[in-house]
């Protein structure tokens, strides 16, 4: 836990703005650079910058580690999901053409889109939380957190 | 080409050498990310915004943060070596001459007529905006759809790294009462 002031209020002003940029790289992706890995890694740095100011104990009262921990296979789950979702209704694995009319489209975007969409997701989650793990490995080691 | 090119790659041999020279190992790894961010700056010349976000987020932000909190295990001193400097230098030297004589084939920066823009498909860009129904950008595309299958491998990679660095430096707290006690009876056995 830091004691200087400024440090703390300037790293909750810039929190909540690293999140919306994030979440504004996973889910532009597909229209401008960017996507699930660097997304992850960004999203990952806000929660990281959290716990090198506020300390471990508070981080990990906002992520704990054993949802962590679940989140680094669930990410793969979803990508390698989606792939059986599209083998169910009738496609080869990872064929995305096959989702065009399984949905509503009213609400969700078709086909290609739609895939894409999911397997970022997928990539973002995991890349998140082992960067998240990684950290806690390291700074519940270290006294410096 | 303009000055800016040249002022970034001036800057990345610079911060190189100094990283190389350098025996306090905090200022090192500060040297580290700004050798990051030159890269990424450098990658946005090349218009591969894509890796020079990576190289921002993953290099200058969060291998920086990694790098210290290891330094915080070890220690920030390097130790002085007795050895001579020649027989390494040498081996750089060598390998960096290589490495230019390589780059003397390489087709020029930008040419229309260069082999990765011919061999693998020109279709790609060429059909990937009716491929996709629309989605603009083509790294996504072939990232996500076309080798979807090597996107799948690379998360299930970034998995494994992160299982494999959590078995070597996790300290358990559920485990920890069983390990001291575990210690403590050996310990018990030894004495007795």
């Amino acid at each position: 836990m830091i004691k200087f002031p400024i440090i703390r209020v300037i790293t909750k002003l810039l929190i909540p703005y690293i999140l919306l940029f994030a979440f504004y790289v996973q889910f532009h992706g597909d229209y401008g650079p960017g996507g699930g890995f660097q997304a992850g890694v960004i999203f990952a740095s806000a929660l990281i910058l959290y716990g090198l100011v506020f300390g471990l104990d508070a981080i990990k009262r906002v992520a704990p580690p054993i949802v962590i921990e679940k989140l680094m296979a669930l990410g793969v789950l979803v990508y390698a999901g989606t792939g059986f979702a599209t083998m169910l209704l009738g496609g080869n694995f990872l064929d995305y053409d096959v989702l065009e009319h399984s949905l509503n489209h009213k609400y969700l975007p078709g086909g290609q889109h739609l895939g894409i969409f999911l397997v970022e997701v997928g990539v973002g989650i995991t890349v998140t939380s082992v960067m998240t793990m990684i950290f806690y490995a390291f700074a519940s080691r270290s006294r410096f957190v | 080409m303009n000055w800016v090119v040249f002022a970034i790659l001036a800057l990345l041999a610079l911060t190189a050498v100094t990283v190389a020279r350098l025996r306090q190992l905090w200022a090192a790894v500060m040297f580290t990310g700004i050798y990051s961010f030159l890269s990424a700056s450098w990658m946005v010349i090349l218009d591969a915004p894509d890796v020079a976000f990576t190289e921002a987020a993953v290099g200058a932000g969060i291998s920086t943060v990694l790098m210290l909190s290891t330094l915080a295990l070890t220690g920030e001193q390097e130790k002085p070596t007795k050895r001579s400097p020649l027989v390494p230098l040498l081996v750089v030297t060598i390998t960096g001459g290589a490495l230019i004589y390589g780059t003397l084939d390489m087709p020029h920066y930008g040419d229309p007529n260069a082999v990765v823009h011919q061999h693998p498909d020109p279709s790609f860009v060429e059909k990937s905006l009716e491929d996709m129904h629309g989605l603009p950008n083509v790294v996504t595309a072939l990232l996500a759809s076309y080798r979807g299958y090597d996107t799948l491998g690379e998360t299930t990679v970034v998995l494994t790294a992160g299982i494999a660095v959590l078995l070597i430096l996790r300290r358990d707290e559920f485990d920890r009462p069983a390990i001291a006690s575990r210690a403590k009876r050996r310990q018990r056995k030894a004495n007795a």
